[in-house]
């Protein structure tokens, strides 16, 4: 309770969250896709120290699933390589994560962020992954170097009065 | 609040009351398991061509847009063979990528 009160008191007096909230995680996964599920899980559970609603927490795990996703079916398709996550706690209630491969990157960004768009012929997938990404997060960036790979930048705030709540 | 490290294993069981196949579906749905849930109900539904079939949706613990995708393909197969499917109790998590996709338009969701 004395920690607590002291960091209220850095944070009012400095304008700015004290060093001791940030805080970061680096992980590398190669693109199995089993390893979808124990990235969110991963990515969840650093997460819950800024004590997130369950509903922002389902939509972060969301976001990076379709992240992760993307890294294994589109960046290295039929090839294997490393998906690189980097998740930053930017003040208490914002956090960044980044999610980057170096696979075959993106020719039209534009086009694949459409709603609905997809490369897969068998009708099996739904093409909604980068809306995803977009409706549950509040900012949503995507670089991509055809030939070099795509990094996803992901910023969500929590707690920001914007939230509806899912009955 | 709980989190699990582990993926949560997702199962698809069917079983048929009457003319109707009650696919149960539990667990995780992702891109990892999308596959092999859309073999097993695929297999159930073209070999029992039921006139209609309810995918039970109240005990899956997550889904992406993947889950998504496999429900989408699901409609049509049901389509195919002159099936009516309908969506059991999904989660408000499930719920909402549904939304995005403007699922309800597509096929009925119904509540317990």
């Amino acid at each position: 309770m004395t920690t607590n009160l002291k960091i209220e008191t850095e944070r009012r007096r400095s304008g700015r969250p004290p060093e001791n909230l940030k805080n970061e995680l680096r992980l590398e996964l190669p693109s199995n896709s089993i390893n979808e599920g124990i990235a969110r899980s991963i990515v969840s559970v650093f997460v819950s120290q800024l004590d997130p609603t369950f509903e922002e927490l389902a939509d972060i795990k969301c976001a990076v699933s379709e992240a992760v996703t993307n890294c294994i079916v589109h960046g290295y398709r039929d090839t294997h390589g490393m998906i690189y996550i980097t998740i930053k706690i930017l003040d208490e209630r914002t956090v960044r994560i980044e999610i980057r491969d170096r696979g075959c990157g993106i020719e039209d960004i534009k086009t694949a962020m459409q709603p609905l768009y997809t490369t897969d012929s068998e009708g099996e997938r739904s093409g909604m992954g980068f809306t995803v990404m977009e409706s549950f997060t509040d900012r949503l960036s995507v670089v991509s170097s055809p030939g070099r790979g795509t990094k996803i930048t992901m910023i969500k705030v929590l707690g920001d009065g914007r939230r509806q709540s899912i009955k | 609040m709980g989190s699990r490290m582990r993926n949560s294993k997702a199962e698809a069981v069917s079983v048929v009351d009457g003319h109707t196949m009650i696919i149960s579906l539990t667990g995780d749905i992702d891109h990892h398991s999308a596959k092999r849930i859309r073999g097993e109900i695929d297999s159930s539904l073209f070999t029992l061509r039921p006139k209609r079939a309810v995918m039970d949706m109240s005990e899956v613990e997550f889904m992406d847009s993947a889950g998504l995708g496999l429900i989408l393909g699901r409609i049509a197969c049901a389509e195919k063979i002159g099936c009516k499917l309908t969506l059991l109790s999904p989660s408000p998590q499930v719920m909402k990528i549904l939304d995005l996709a403007g699922a309800g338009r597509l096929i009925e969701i119904r509540q317990k």
